[in-house]
């Protein structure tokens, strides 16, 4: 099954982390920029709703052609933010909570550093 | 040959799983640790709220990671209301619940980290009477205070700057920026003072509870 999928970690101060790309499909070129274009616009939206729930897990909350985006937002305000077009809801709660569990790992060494480990953690979306 | 137990190995720091329990401390280790602090941040200033600062920048660290760690092990049970009254069904959610409103993040505080980095609740929570912006965390004798003196010629100074570092780094985190020291009140009838975590929450803040309502 041919998905793509495009994820980025963003502290609270708005700065890019961690990103990665991955999915088994074909890409066009600016497929890359255009994720992290899309991905960025969706910012402004996480940041409304961030403060009208008490869930870490916000779904679908923007659109694009087929693509949706979907936050995990950590007490600290970081977004792990994936842009994706399968609909497996269960499988990236699970994705984002094992992430979230690394990334609070890593949060110790140092506060908002790049986080380059966690490639090999992809696997799981090529699951979903 | 003598049996030996096989430890397993962790290669990589990461595949370590994240601890679940809580894990007991020396005192005299973390009295000894922090005088240490507190003594090599003496010789690096040249005045008492310079080294106030760099105790309550230690504290921020702390405090930053460990709101992202308590929130995560933290189990929630959340009580839900169905269509009818009579069935309300209790149900266990594996952490991750962010606190969104002022009192919810000052309780956690109060509450949860104390226990987690102190062993007992906080002793008090107030709001304060002059300004809607002002809340205090008062405890009888901080534990970090407890193996310290403060000489006469030093006034004011507070080690619970610490602590009020670890509170600022919780609720900036958080998302509710504020500012927080450690004062001394004295107390009638009592030998030493109780000492009180201020905090002032930023004008953001409260506008923001204005607006959630």
């Amino acid at each position: 099954m041919a998905t793509t999928a495009s994820f980025i970690i963003v502290s609270r101060n708005d700065i890019p982390i961690y990103e990665a790309e991955v999915g088994s499909a074909t890409k066009r070129e600016d497929a890359a920029q255009l994720h992290q274009f899309v991905l960025h616009a969706a910012l402004d939206i996480v940041q409304d709703l961030a403060w009208t729930t008490s869930a870490m897990f916000l779904k679908n909350i923007d659109r694009f052609n087929d693509l949706v985006v979907s936050v995990y937002v950590t007490a600290g305000h970081t977004r792990l933010m994936l842009l994706h077009d399968s609909r497996n809801d269960d499988g990236i709660k699970s994705f984002f909570q094992e992430v979230h569990e690394l990334y609070i790992k890593v949060n110790f060494l140092q506060l908002g550093c790049s986080v380059h480990v966690l490639v090999f953690h992809l696997s799981i979306v090529e699951k979903n | 040959m003598i049996g030996a137990s096989k430890i397993k190995q962790y290669s990589n720091v990461l595949e370590k799983p994240l601890s679940k329990g809580k894990q007991e401390v020396s005192l005299s280790a973390f009295a000894f640790l922090f005088s240490e602090l507190v003594q090599y941040n003496q010789t690096q200033v040249d005045n008492i709220a310079e080294l106030e600062r760099r105790l309550e920048d230690a504290g921020y660290a702390v405090g930053a990671r460990c709101l992202e760690l308590l929130c995560h092990r933290e189990k929630v049970y959340h009580i839900i209301v169905k269509l009818c009254v009579m069935f309300m069904p209790f149900w266990l959610s594996q952490g991750n619940r962010r606190e969104t409103r002022l009192l919810g993040i000052l309780s956690f505080v109060h509450s949860t980290v104390w226990k987690v980095l102190f062993g007992k609740v906080a002793d008090s929570l107030e709001k304060g009477t002059e300004h809607e912006d002002e809340y205090m965390i008062s405890e009888k004798e901080l534990l970090v205070n407890r193996f310290i003196s403060i000489p006469k010629d030093m006034g004011t100074f507070n080690c619970g700057a610490f602590v009020a570092g670890i509170v600022r780094g919780v609720l900036d985190s958080a998302g509710f920026p504020a500012v927080v020291t450690a004062h001394f009140v004295p107390m009638e009838g009592q030998q030493r003072p109780r000492t009180t975590i201020l905090i002032k929450f930023a004008e953001e803040v409260l506008r923001r509870e204005a607006r959630l309502g």
